[in-house]
Parts: C-alpha cells; structure tokens; sequence
C-alpha cells in the first residue's frame, strides 16, 4: 500500500508551497511533487493602469524583493518612453539596488538559511530559527545582524523615501536625489555594513566551512544537479544586479548565449503542469525535455550561484578576492554545488558593499539633474534586472495616452521552478530510507533544498498577458453538446 | 409578467421635487417604478449613495437637480456636474451599463419633462434587465 | 514562584507579499522582546511550525493571530478559518487582509481571463499547450492537489470574524510595535477597532503647503517636475491623501509621489473610493461640461487612483460584467 508524506507548508522562504512525497510498497521514494498553490493575477489586471503607476504597483508582486521589481518595471517603462532616462537616475538605483540586496542577502542568510547550519539541520522545529540562531551565537552577534540590516534598510528609505514598496522611479528618472547632508548620514552606514559583511564572511567559515559534515554536504551531498546557468552580466562578463545582458552558460562553463533584455522571449519559453500554478522556464531554443539534468538539458538556474557561474569576474577587487576562495574551495568554476549559493550570497554583499562606497565617493551623486521629462511615448520596453533570486524580466506595451496594454513579467524565482522540483526529489530520494519512517529532521533536510536558491513564491505566481480566441467543443456519445466561446 | 424595475431618484428639493411634484398635480401619468428620495440640492447627492443604492438591489438610479444656473444655493448644481462623469467612470469600470445612472437637470415647471424622463429610463432599464449587483454580492458569499 | 505564561502567538499570509512579514522584522531589536514574552507557535517565513502544529492546538490556545493578505483561494479560507478557531483575538494586518489590497485590482477582471492568459495564451508559453492547472490531478495514480483559485478577492472580514485591523502597504513597524505592545500589555481598544494607525487623514500631516486647492488641469506624475514644497493636489498631481487615514508618516508623498490610498479610508467613511470622487470633483475649477471632460481627460484610469488597495472593500467590490 503506498503512502505519502506532505511537507505543508514548506517554511523558511517567502510564498506558499508544499512537498509531497509518495513512496512505494518497500517504502522507497516513488515520486516527489514540488506544489506551489498560489496565484494573483498581476500581468492581467495591470492591464488598463497608466504605465507610470506599474512600478508602484508590481512593487507588491513582492515585499521581500520589491525594489528588484520596482527597478526592473521602471527600466520597462523608461522603454516605454523612448529610453529617456536622466544619466545620475540610473545611478542613483543602482545605488539603492545594492543596499536593497544587502538587506534581502542578511534577512536570507541568518533568518532564512542559518538556522539549519547554527542550531542543525535536525534541531527541534521550535527553536530551528532566528531566534534559535540568536541563543546559538549570543545576543550580541544577534544584535549587529539586526542593526546591520536596519542599516541598509534606512540607507534605502533615505535615498529613496521608504523602503518596502518604494515609490521612486519615474518616466524619467527619480523622483528624488540624494543631498549632501542625506550622503553624510549614509557614509558611516555604508562603513559599518562592509565590515558586517566581513564578519559574515567569517562567520560561514567558521559554522560551515569549518564543519566537515557541512562540507560534505555542500560538495558530495545530493544537492547539485547538471543543469545550466543564467545571470546578468556587464560588458566585462561581471556581474552587475541592475543593468546588461543575459548570459546563460553550462555548468562545464560553455557559453550557451548571451542577449540582449529585448530579446529574451526568443531563449526562454514556459511549460505548464496541472498540479502546480507556477510555470517552469527552459531555454526555448532547446525545447522542454521534462526534468532531465544533463549536457543538453533545457532547464536553467538563476541564483547567486549561477550568477557567478556565468560570471568571468567580479566588478569589485575584494569581492574578487571572495570568489576567488569560494570557487577554490568548491573545487573548481563553475559549480553545481547548489547549496554554494549561501556563500555565494555572502561574495555578492561584498560586491554590493563596494560599490556602495565607489557611489559615496562619486562627486555627482549629489546633483539635482536626476529627473527629466520624457518628450515621447513609444509604446514598449523590457526592462531586466537580476533580483536576489534569479534574473527578473518585466516586458509591458503601451498605448499612445501611457495605458497598459500588456505586461509579461518572468521572474526570479520561477526560473528556477524545474531545478528545485529536481533537487528536491533527489535528495527526498536519497535521504529517506525505505522502511524507515523518515522524521523531522530529515524532512528540513529536503526542504534545505529549496531553501538554497532563496525562493519568493509571492514573486514567482503570476499571470501572463495576450488574448487569443478560444473555442471549447464538448462532445457527448459523438454529438455536439455545448460549446464555449472567448 | 415582465420585469418591474427598481428605481431610486435623488430629487432636489426645490426644482426636481417641485417639478415631479408638479406632473402628479398635473396628472401627467408616468411609471411607479421610481421611488423618489427628496434632497435639499443636487450637491447632497453622494457617490456612496448612488453606489449604495445599487448594492442594494436597485436596478437603477436617477438624479435630478436645478439647471446649471439655477441652483436654489447658487453652485451646488456645479459639484453634481463635475462629479458626475467620474461617477460614470467609475461605474463602467465595475461592469454597471450605463442606462442604469442618469443624471439630468428638471426645473419646478417641467412636470412633463419629469415623466418623459421617468418613462424613457424605466423602458430602457426593462430592456436591460434587473441589476445583477445585489444578487452576484449575495452570493459572493455563499459560493466562491 | 509563579512564571507568567508566555503569549502563543501566529503570524500568516494568504494571498500576500512578504511585506507585511518584513515589516514585522523591521521593528529591528524589538522581536527580541517579542521572542522573550512569546513563543511564535507558527510563522511561515521564519519559524518551522506546519498545519498540521496548528490543527494539533486547543481551540482559543492561540492568544494571537496576524493574519496578512487576502483570501484569494481556498487555502487562505481554510487557514483563515483554522486561525480563527485557534486564537482568542485575530488581526487583520495590511492592507490586503484589511481591504483586499493591490491583488483586489483583480476583481476588475475574471477568474478564467486571468487562468487562461496566464497559461494558454501567453506569448512565452510552451507552444500548443492547453494545460490549465487544476484543484485535482492524478499523475500515475497519485493525486495531487492544489488550492481552488476563488472567482474573486476576498477581505479577511469577508471569511471570518476579525477583532482588530492594522491598515497599510506595509504597516508602519513604529505602528507594528505600537499594536504588539498593546496586546502585550493587555491594553486594546473595542473589538472591531482600527489599531496602530491615526484618526485623522494623511493630508492633515503632510507638510506641504495647502493654499487654495483650484483645477484646471490634471498632469501624470511623469508629466512635470514638482514644487516639492506645495501640496500635490494643487499642483494637479494625484494624491489621495485628503480620503486616507493617517499613520504612514506620509512616506509616500514625502518621496515627491502622490497618496495612493494604502492606509484605507478614514474613520466613518464605508468607501474610500466615492468619498475621494466627491472630494477631487468639488475642487475642479470649472462650470462648462465641456471644459469639465477635457479636464478629467487628463485622468485616465480613475477607479483604479480611487480603489488602488480597496477595490474588494469598496461597497460595489468587483465588477459585475456579464
């Protein structure tokens, strides 16, 4: 009699979901079923909005990652305007963009993912969390995780007004600048964060690195998978989180493509499944294969980790030197080792912190000429940026009046939909043993699997546009019995 | 037996009123189907009510006040003007056809012009059917 | 010695984003405290409590519940109508749970437009699929399941009976500290009331300069560079902050945008939307219909302005397009 066991709900990410694993007659893992039961509807009822309004409300697709949507949106609409964009206004966000992932990457590692490295990965559920995290490493290690991220939320709300849900980008521009006595209060919070970023760099040495059985983990355990890459990079092949083109390279390091926002519907397709919302991207050229891994898999990831897998180089000297160790270390570039991405989120925030300081010292950041009035709407735009969890593509239409006709949007997380329903069932697959009745530690131990890329199911369930006839015959003993027509 | 509809009016006082007034003295027949709540002027007519008044199972709503100019408080007629088309706006975009709000200007002496006006609203709002507000919101609750 | 019983507490989002969870995390060193009067019994993005924790609890153990985002499938009713059971006081937080929030701008369409452009019709979508997700599958004799997507958004009040509101998109997390330590301290206003926010608008706080309010023209935000001194409105700008309730700290209009309504309406207005139709048209400066169209012309798309977070608590709801 085979059974099955839920995961419900899956915890320690942001969005819904469940797992459910069916097991055969000897107890086996049969099959594994990652379920993301949400869907909103953002891209159908976007529909009819002025276009300068979607950035302030695809802002609430998510409230973890909202900046990611905010920016990519604005650049969508910029295009929507004939790319008239005042030069310091690009700037500025990119500038935002990486206080925002410093506090995405601190919210992640020691809310999200620490628990299962600093209290274990079969600690009782109750105290497998933050505050468990907090008792582990003393209150005052918990104390500078916390004032760290409220650093760089308050370096967001005074560069760009408010934090969760901005409202700043424009057609455009911004809708306001930094001024010099607004730039004196950053720096020192700009100083405090790098060094934070340090210690955090030093703290996954010490917890991880330094635990053979974690490291194991990471390297031989049964969390990696044979399946490309996908990030954004610029023109040195560096990543950068707010602006260039999509690279996508096989994780033997194989450049697969690299294009252009504008093209992006010709290299990525959606698959649909009945028993989930969510879609599963693939590399359209290649066609959708089912969840295969392998040299000439269609299915991608887009996480920290593949974002510098894709990556030659970091932009930043010592965020160079960080991936420099971290590839060392994990034998090699690129990677499959999927749970890296934690420590690649660590070498990004060095980046982030970086550049932080390069926009503090950059004597324009002050000047007011960060809005201009756009003189044309030319009615389309695709704007793409890498939000924390994967590269995020919002495509919108305009009409002449500046009235939404159509949004697609391709986001983050649902790229990576098809690799953690793989990883997922691999590893159920390996860690439950049949006959043996799996507990709870080794249920956190399959969810670990998910939790490495990060995910936002808020982010990832939405609707996409278009309006193509529909036409339903239903057929009853041969005749015709209804018909239905859209 | 063909549908009935309901009808709410919003009537200022001193010109619609006086001039619905005006065609029952008259005797100038005209449909029962608007039930006539008396305002002191057009500007008291809130959108809420209009709204309201729908979602309560009105199949349609009729407003009247003075002609532009006219208003017993010299500007009131003005704010129903402008408030009107957003109203209109508003309705459209929640599905509400637009035979179903009327807003139109009645002086104390148009007692004939009241019952048109009554007669050509309930005849088109009896094409169009009953309101399907008040019952989808009823059961909106029961079924989702 | 007596220890004092610690708080049983559980936080939850139905259809949400994250930010209202976010805005808990920002109150900073304050969940510490939070941790040391209470254990989170459940709280999806952070602590590994499942449902099955929850159904395990005494009816009323629970002492509170905080519930963000709207009821947009039968999931979030469920888990709204479990939460209910188990705790003595539920909150709505946000403005999703409270008025249906931005996913409420989906009752302007229907379900299956959503479904089928979403899955069929999109242009990325796998070519020839005609595969629509469903609440039952059977993959080989496994039945999988999925929540059913509702034809509508729901507010939380509209499921199950909700004791106290925390307005806004997210809450201010001084006003998240503010109703946590209430309910702490045991010292909570009447059931039904509006907590950790003001009773007056958002316009009443805001700094800007109000001279007198006169339009002739309506711009899009995009359309001029404002005086960032004088109120948006004079300045033909949209901002609904005259119609909304205060708490926010004006963040929104003090980034240089407009109010988008996110905090709800004020106390004893039942629709923020038609109140704000009265207010914005009793300030148009002019008496030609005519000249009133053109000046409206500039406006396009305005039940969204007027119902952008509380289109499922507006009196009409959703639309009733056959």
């Amino acid at each position: 009699m085979s059974r099955s066991i839920k995961i419900d709900p899956i915890t320690r990410l942001e969005g819904h979901g469940k797992i459910e694993i069916f097991l055969n007659d000897d107890g086996a893992v049969e099959d594994c079923f990652f379920q993301i039961p949400e869907l909103r509807g953002f891209e159908r009822f976007v529909v009819g909005r002025p276009i300068e309004e979607l950035p302030r409300i695809v802002t609430r697709i998510c409230g973890v990652c909202p900046a990611s949507h905010h920016m990519a949106s604005a650049k969508a609409v910029d295009g929507c305007f004939g790319n008239e964009v005042a030069p310091l206004a690009h700037k500025l966000r990119d500038m935002y963009y990486h206080a925002h992932y410093i506090h995405s990457h601190i919210a992640h590692f020691y809310a999200l993912a620490a628990p299962d490295f600093v209290c274990g990965p079969d600690a009782d559920p109750s105290v497998r969390n933050i505050l468990g995290v907090v008792a582990k490493v003393g209150l005052e290690i918990g104390k500078q995780v916390i004032r760290a991220r409220a650093l760089a939320q308050n370096i967001q709300q005074i560069l760009g007004g408010r934090t969760t849900h901005l409202v700043w980008c424009l057609p455009g521009g911004v809708s306001k600048g930094l001024t010099p006595e607004e730039l004196q209060e950053i720096r020192p919070m700009v100083q405090e964060l790098s060094s934070f970023v340090d210690f955090s760099l030093k703290l996954f040495r010490d917890v991880v690195l330094g635990n053979p059985s974690y490291v194991d983990l990471i390297l031989h355990g049964p969390y990696t998978l044979d399946v490309q890459n996908m990030g954004l990079v610029d023109e040195h092949n560096a990543p950068n989180f707010y602006h260039g083109k999509v690279r996508v390279v096989d994780f033997q390091g194989q450049e697969i493509v690299k294009y252009e926002p504008a093209e992006y519907f010709e290299h990525v397709a959606e698959h649909v499944e009945p028993w989930t919302y969510l879609k599963f991207p693939y590399l359209k050229k290649r066609g959708w294969k089912g969840f295969k891994e392998g040299i000439d898999s269609s299915i991608y990831c887009a996480t920290p980790l593949a974002r510098l897998n894709v990556a030659d180089r970091m932009a930043t000297p010592r965020a160079q030197e960080a991936f420099e160790q971290m590839f060392t270390t994990l034998g090699g570039h690129p990677s499959k080792a999927l749970m890296a991405s934690h420590w690649a989120r660590l070498v990004e925030m060095v980046q982030n912190a970086e550049m932080l300081q390069r926009y503090c010292d950059d004597p324009e950041i002050t000047s007011e000429q960060y809005r201009v009035v756009p003189r044309q709407i030319t009615g389309t735009g695709v704007g793409i940026v890498e939000a924390m969890r994967g590269t995020l593509t919002h495509h919108y239409t305009c009409d002449n009046n500046g009235i939404c006709t159509s949004a697609n949007l391709i986001v983050g997380t649902t790229n990576n939909n098809a690799p953690i329903q793989m990883v997922t069932k691999k590893v159920a697959q390996t860690l439950i043993q049949p006959g043996k009745a799996p507990h709870q530690g080794i249920l956190n131990m399959i969810e670990m699997a998910f939790r490495a890329f990060d995910p936002c199911y808020s982010c990832a369930t939405h609707s996409l546009p278009g309006q193509m006839p529909l036409e339903v015959r239903v057929y009853k003993g041969g005749e015709l019995y209804r018909q239905f027509k859209r | 037996m063909s549908f009935e509809p309901k009808i709410v009016g919003f009537l200022c006082n001193w010109c619609s009123y006086t001039g619905a007034d005006l065609a029952g003295t008259s005797r100038i027949p005209y449909p029962a189907n608007v039930r006539i709540i008396r305002v002191m002027c057009s500007a008291r007519i809130d959108p809420t009510f209009v709204v309201q008044a729908l979602a309560q199972g009105a199949d349609a709503v009729l407003i009247c006040g003075c002609h532009p100019g006219d208003c017993h408080y010299s500007e009131g007629n003005y704010k129903a003007m402008r408030r009107f088309p957003l109203l209109k706006q508003l309705l459209k975009a929640y599905g509400v056809e637009d035979d179903r709000v009327r807003q139109t200007w009645v002086s104390a002496s148009e007692g004939q012009r009241f019952a048109e006006i009554v007669t050509d609203l309930t005849e088109r709002v009896r094409a169009l059917g009953p309101s399907r507000i008040h019952p989808e919101l009823l059961n909106d609750q029961r079924e989702r | 010695m007596t220890e004092k019983k610690k708080l049983q507490i559980a936080l939850y989002w139905g259809a949400a984003c994250g930010g209202c969870d976010v805005a808990v995390l920002d109150t900073n060193e304050f969940i510490l405290d939070v941790a040391a009067a209470a254990d989170i019994r459940f709280w999806p993005i952070a602590v590994d409590g499942k449902y099955a924790d929850v159904e395990a609890l005494a009816d009323g153990e629970l002492d509170l519940a905080i519930f963000n985002g709207a009821v947009r499938n039968s999931e979030n009713q469920q888990v709204a109508e479990l939460l209910r059971r188990k705790s003595k006081i539920l909150v709505a937080f946000g403005s999703c749970a409270h008025l249906g929030g931005i996913p409420g701008l989906a009752n302007l369409v229907k379900r299956e437009e959503i479904l089928t452009t979403a899955y069929l019709a999109n242009a990325s979508i796998q070519s020839g699929n005609r595969t629509i997700p469903c609440p039952e599958t059977n993959c080989d004799g496994k039945k999988l399941e999925i929540p059913v997507l509702y034809k509508r958004v729901y507010r939380l009040a509209d499921i199950v009976d909700v004791d106290y509101f925390v307005p806004g998109c997210p809450p201010a997390p001084e006003q998240v500290k503010n109703v946590l330590l209430a309910v702490v301290q045991g010292e909570l206003p009447p059931r039904k009331s509006v907590i950790g926010a003001s009773d007056r608008t958002v316009c009443d706080d805001c700094k800007r300069s109000k001279e007198e309010k006169k339009i002739q023209r309506f711009f899009r935000p995009f359309e001029i560079i404002q005086n960032p001194d004088r109120c948006l409105l004079e300045q033909g700008l949209l901002c609904m902050g005259s119609a909304t309730r205060s708490g926010c700290g004006v963040r929104c209009p003090n980034s240089n945008q407009g109010c988008r309504g996110c905090y709800g309406p004020p106390p004893g207005v039942r629709d923020q939307g038609t109140k704000f139709l009265s207010a914005l048209a009793s300030i148009i400066d002019s008496k030609d219909p005519a000249e009133i169209e053109e000046i409206l012309s500039h406006l396009p798309d305005f039940t969204a302005y007027a119902y952008r977070f509380g289109l499922p608590a507006s009196i009409l709801q959703r639309s009733h397009r056959s």
